[in-house]
């Protein structure tokens, strides 16, 4: 102890100052890098778990699986919810390529209260499921329990299985392209055509593009191929895909 | 210098500073992923994925 604070006593002051700034970029260093362990992996253990929960709290009736044959798809106009508050969880996703996780869909694009607390987004004043128009939803490709992370691998055909309490409504994947951040015609009622008037039931995601940046948004169109009360079954594409 | 200040105005033998600072450091992360971390993440842009 003792030749050692001696010797810090007879050092000069710019030694301490150039002592004192390295520890200070030391930190800094140390807590960017805690920044990056919260954003890109404390974020989504907090996001899926309050995901979860919000599905298990939905109190949706649980469907019975129904053999095929009994089942009745229905391909005229499917009951259609009005849109709820902002923040209220009406809907949710699954997505057979991905897996077999149910993913709450809520009202509202905002960022904090939606898109981070509760995962899948609804823009506001767009179509609801089932509805001629477009349903456009939002979601986080990579944090915040990452709900669209692998929404590159979807293939045209691919269904995407949207369910309310009392309807299942089935699209089918029709296109896929990259656009700008401004390019709002993408969930437009006609995508990319905001002056035309709409004729079938679309549905719309977007998310970030390329991973981790907003330079660019992904975005997948689907159209409505059938949709099914809930208490007529299941979908045969939860059953087979998962 | 600040580290070394701090290792020596903890009481102590080794050991039972070692503890403290371990508690201090835990309790840093602590501060910073409730709190320091969601205040400044909207000021980042790494996450926008609407189209507006």
């Amino acid at each position: 102890m003792r030749p050692a604070a001696t010797a810090r006593r007879r050092r000069p002051p710019a030694h301490l100052a150039v002592g004192v700034l390295g520890e200070l970029f030391l930190t800094a260093g140390v807590l960017l890098g805690l920044f990056l362990c919260w954003q890109l992996w404390w974020t989504d253990v907090v996001g899926q778990r309050a995901q979860a929960d919000v599905v298990a709290h939905l109190a949706f009736p649980a469907p019975e699986p129904t053999a095929a044959a009994e089942r009745a798809l229905r391909h005229d106009a499917a009951p259609v919810l009005a849109e709820p508050a902002h923040r209220t969880t009406f809907a949710t996703l699954r997505v057979p390529r991905w897996d077999d996780i149910e993913r709450p869909i809520s009202q509202g694009t905002s960022t904090r209260d939606v898109l981070d607390a509760l995962g899948i987004g609804h823009y506001e004043g767009t179509a609801m499921p089932g509805a001629v128009g477009n349903f456009a939803v939002a979601g986080h490709r990579t944090t915040y329990g990452k709900p669209f992370n692998r929404i590159t691998e979807l293939m045209v055909g691919d269904p995407l299985v949207v369910r309310t309490a009392g309807t299942w409504y089935v699209y089918q994947v029709q296109s896929t392209e990259v656009v700008g951040p401004d390019q709002v015609e993408v969930i437009a009622p006609v995508p990319g055509d905001p002056a035309a008037s709409p004729t079938q039931p679309m549905m719309t995601l977007t998310t970030c593009h390329p991973m981790y940046s907003a330079r660019q948004r992904y975005v997948v169109h689907a159209v409505l191929d059938h949709w099914l009360p809930v208490v007529d079954g299941t979908p045969a594409e939860l059953e087979r895909g998962a | 210098m600040m580290y070394g200040w701090l290792w020596r105005v903890i009481p102590g033998p080794a050991v039972v500073r070692v503890a403290v600072l371990a508690v201090l450091a835990v309790m840093v992360v602590v501060v910073c992923f409730s709190w320091v971390f969601p205040a400044i993440a909207p000021y980042l842009p790494l996450n926008d994925i609407t189209v507006e």
